[in-house]
């Protein structure tokens, strides 16, 4: 399988394309289980979706965007209809006056990775393999997409009971966050959001290349790393390019609400390299700033990922418990989101942290 | 108060014969393969080495993995129709979507949508159309199932659909068994439907083993109230257990990590349950077994119970001792039940971990002659390896820095050398038989998972009113209210979701009300 060959996505893809899709997530992202099934359901009724290759399409074929909007917990209980996506993305094309030729994920990490399969199978269109993020992010406007001038209209969501609320006139990209998520929280907290469509060059330009490769090839790892009873963590450093950053025991974890969003810190107690190092975690459902001893050794929009110390599985901010033991893993984010611009967006500033200067990880074994 | 504890394995039915809080006498009969035979050995076996009659007995708690594993076998089982009031949410995944193939046939994929609901907060999603129920009653009817699982979304947060339903569905077939999701799980839709549904294809074989547990018990005279136990710690009386057998899913290592802390009287700890193939370790907080937080699965389906977070390794009493060219290795092979006829020291040709322990001197089992040839490097190698395996477990299980206690239990604990990566080692009277005294001492217990608006209502005040209701919910299941302590707090904000919407779920447990 090359990046730049299209491929189907078959139904034994899902689960590690669901395992990557977790620890792309980056601790936050929701649950890709329930996206799975839906997705499986899907392929086994006889739909098929390829995976297309950035280069594949002409440059003024026209991009979807679509993905879950909501609450990760809600999710998990009021599980989609199934055509909230499906419906949204009619709606824009109806309003663009446009035909998608093909669908793209706003995000690659935790829930969001599924969305677009299961558009892309009820719609007979293909998925392109790339995202927006290359992670996951709490917000609608922090996409390379916007952040690179995607327009924020016309954009539409919809919901499990028929209601499609279309976004005409949107001035820019934060609005389209602020009213996106009231309505999903009128809708039931969850709902499915599309957005303006893209051009294919754009897309081409903005996108984070071969992210569902990427997804799907940490899965098999993972998972035959299991298999074969090596150490996941392990082949998940050897094959990604990610780089240890911290082992140890989360000795403790306090969780807040601020502005609607899980924010939090977790404090590791070093193991192994880092015996009697300590770490520190921000949150703000996905993870933030790792610190160890104090010193800043990631943050965003570098991916923090904790990874089970034992099975390698990844560890979502919300299942975070004193006594886990932990392998902080961090993976460089692509380029396009470390430029001036996209600092604006998603840099530490952007979340809080104005002391912090972005200082971008470099590849290679790093110790306490 | 003289109680009766039993806990029915796969391979010993152990019981123990408490007055208060001593123990009087513990047993170990055979599993039987009609389990009640093993059962009324046992309860024989007890009685007699306690010298008491069974009429001198107050009440009998009994822990047993007979739900579990008629699931796991998928034995046993009831065919189950499977409604959810949803619609039009959640129709992208029917019930039963993620079970493996051949138990949902067994129990024979009768799945249907209707409509109802919840929202997050406590908005209705689609009124009740009682006319859907009532054709889908007849359906169920027509097709001969007699047992329904009903589950509402965020039913956790409002009850009132699935009770509705429940009445209506009750009212158009008088004889079937009724399950109402948030009697049994927490939030997470699939696996507390999940739970419900094994819940109703159980309740055919609950009131079969419920009735010959009573039998048992009447054949050696006692005909006082039983309990089972449930994956908790906690009892449920007869009648609740033959409604909610699925409760009993994990009992087993609940009680012998209970069974532990009492027999101990610590209640922070690790504990090492050493069978004869395998030891399941875990960690004690409070007295209670620290529970996973991870999806668990039984029989392949996955649920969200209240499940202890322990974990097994292939090391016991009759674990195979290897001598190999490179290392020697002990298990995770066993001779099991065999022990009796195939180790060494019983004349046997298996060399295992407990005639390396019997040549070392360390304990007296069978004929000692049989190992006298052992060589003394071949048992120091042999124990430390076992030390090994049992210091890397307990590393595992450790959760804090704090120099916890280990505390070791079950039957193959003679195995055990010394202490345990430095950490204290307790090894309590009556350690072969912690498991039916966990189950003799178990409590009553109430919980409640509820959403709360703290835009509404303050932290403080969510919390009292949850409390209270685990409380009332506590003492609704038998528990003395004197005796109710909160073991568990926990709230976790919702995030994304205005007015501070928080996710509070508590436990209240207390001793049970005799009399």
């Amino acid at each position: 399988m090359s990046a730049k060959d299209a491929y189907p996505l078959l139904e034994a893809d899902l689960l590690p394309l669901s395992i990557g899709a977790a620890l792309l997530g980056t601790g936050g992202g929701g649950n890709p289980y329930v996206g799975m099934l839906r997705s499986r359901e899907l392929l086994r009724k006889g739909a098929t979706v390829d995976i297309l290759p950035l280069e594949a399409l002409p440059d003024d074929a026209w991009i979807g965007e679509v993905g879950g909007i909501g609450a990760p917990v809600v999710g998990v209980e009021k599980i989609e209809q199934g055509e909230e996506c499906y419906r949204a993305m009619r709606a824009v094309e109806d309003v663009a006056k446009v035909k998608m030729s093909a669908l793209i994920c706003a995000e690659i990490g935790g829930a969001n990775s599924m969305e677009p399969v299961i558009t892309a199978a009820q719609a007979g269109l293909p998925v392109i393999d790339g995202d927006g993020m290359g992670r996951a992010f709490p917000e609608v406007q922090m996409t390379t997409f916007f952040i690179y001038g995607a327009k924020p209209a016309p954009a539409a969501i919809a919901d499990d009971k028929g209601n499609t609320v279309v976004f005409r006139d949107v001035v820019d990209m934060y609005w389209l966050e602020r009213f996106a998520r009231d309505t999903s929280v009128a809708m039931g907290a969850a709902a499915g959001l599309a957005i303006a469509p893209m051009r294919m060059d754009f897309v081409r330009r903005t996108a984070v290349p071969n992210t569902m490769t990427q997804a799907l090839q940490i899965g098999r790892t993972v998972l035959d790393a299991r298999a074969r009873r090596l150490d996941v963590v392990d082949r998940v450093i050897a094959t990604t390019g990610a780089t240890l950053f911290f082992t140890g025991k989360i000795t403790d974890i306090r969780r807040e609400l601020k502005g609607g969003f899980a924010r939090g810190e977790a404090k590791i107690a070093g193991s192994g390299d880092w015996q009697g190092c300590e770490g520190r975690i921000a949150i703000q459902n996905e993870n933030l700033v790792l610190w160890v001893d104090g010193r800043p050794v990631i943050m965003v929009p570098d991916l923090i990922i904790n990874l089970d110390l034992e099975t390698g599985e990844p560890i979502t901010t919300e299942v975070l418990r004193y006594g886990q033991r932990v392998a902080v893993i961090g993976l460089p984010v692509h380029d396009l989101m470390k430029t001036p611009e996209a600092m604006a967006v998603v840099g530490p500033q952007a979340f809080g942290y104005p002391d912090l200067t972005f200082t971008p990880l470099a590849f290679g074994p790093v110790h306490g | 108060m003289i109680r009766i504890g039993i806990d029915v394995g796969g391979t010993n039915t152990d019981a123990v014969v408490m007055d208060g809080n001593t123990v009087i006498a513990g047993v170990k009969a055979a599993t039987s393969k009609d389990v009640m035979t093993g059962v009324v050995n046992a309860l024989r076996k007890v009685l007699d080495a306690a010298g008491m009659e069974a009429s001198a007995v107050d009440v009998v708690m009994i822990g047993t993995t007979h739900f579990t594993n008629a699931v796991v076998q998928r034995r046993d089982l009831a065919p189950t129709a499977a409604v959810r009031l949803c619609l039009p949410a959640t129709a992208s995944l029917p019930p039963m979507v993620d079970w493996p193939e051949d138990l949902r046939d067994v129990i024979g994929n009768h799945s249907f949508l209707a409509h109802g609901g919840n929202e997050f907060d406590g908005r209705v999603i689609s009124p009740i159309d009682e006319a859907e129920l009532v054709a889908i009653a007849d359906q169920i009817r027509e097709r001969g199932v007699k047992s329904v699982a009903v589950t509402a979304v965020f039913s956790p947060v409002s009850t009132d659909f699935e009770r509705q339903a429940g009445e209506i569905l009750a009212k158009a077939l008088p004889e079937a068994h009724i399950t109402l999701s948030s009697d049994i799980g927490r939030i997470g839709l699939l696996e507390r439907e999940n739970a419900a549904i094994m819940n109703a294809c159980l309740r055919d074989l609950s009131r079969d083993v419920v009735a010959a547990f009573r039998g048992a018990l009447a054949d050696v005279g006692f005909t006082g109230r039983f309990y089972l136990t449930q994956n908790d710690g906690t009892l449920m009386d007869a009648e609740f257990a033959e409604r909610f057998p699925v409760l009993t899913f994990a009992s087993g290592p609940t009680n012998s990590m209970r069974g532990a802390a009492f027999l101990s009287g610590v209640q922070d700890a690790i504990v090492v349950d050493i069978g004869g193939t395998t030891s399941d370790v875990g960690s004690l907080q409070k007295g209670f077994p620290r529970q996973a937080t991870v999806a668990v699965e039984v029989g392949g389906v996955r649920t969200n119970f209240r499940m202890p977070d322990v974990f097994s390794i292939g090391l016991g009493g009759g674990s195979l001792v290897v001598d190999g060219p490179d290392a020697l290795t002990v298990g995770p092979q066993s001779v099991g039940y065999r022990i009796v006829t195939e180790a060494l020291v019983f004349g046997g040709k298996t060399l295992t971990t407990s005639d390396i322990i019997v040549a070392d001197g360390a304990a007296d089992l069978g004929d000692k002659s049989k190992v006298a040839g052992l060589s003394p490097d071949l048992i120091r190698k042999a124990r430390d390896r076992i030390a090994f395996m049992l210091e890397d477990s307990v590393e595992r299980a450790r959760i804090s820095a704090d120099p916890l206690p280990v505390i070791v239990v079950g039957g193959g604990s003679i195995i055990v050398e010394g202490p345990i990566a430095g950490l204290d080692l307790i090894m309590p009277n009556h350690f072969a038989v912690a498991n039916a005294v966990g189950a003799a001492i178990a409590q009553v217990s109430g919980e409640v998972d509820r959403v709360y608006s703290l835009a509404e209502i303050g932290r403080d005040e969510a919390l009292t009113d949850a409390k209270a209701r685990a409380t009332e919910a506590a003492v609704a299941a038998g528990a003395r209210r004197e005796t109710i302590e909160i073991v568990d707090v926990e709230d976790v904000p919702l995030a994304y979701l205005p007015g501070n919407a928080t996710r509070v779920r508590v436990k209240a447990v207390g001793e049970l009300h005799v009399g």
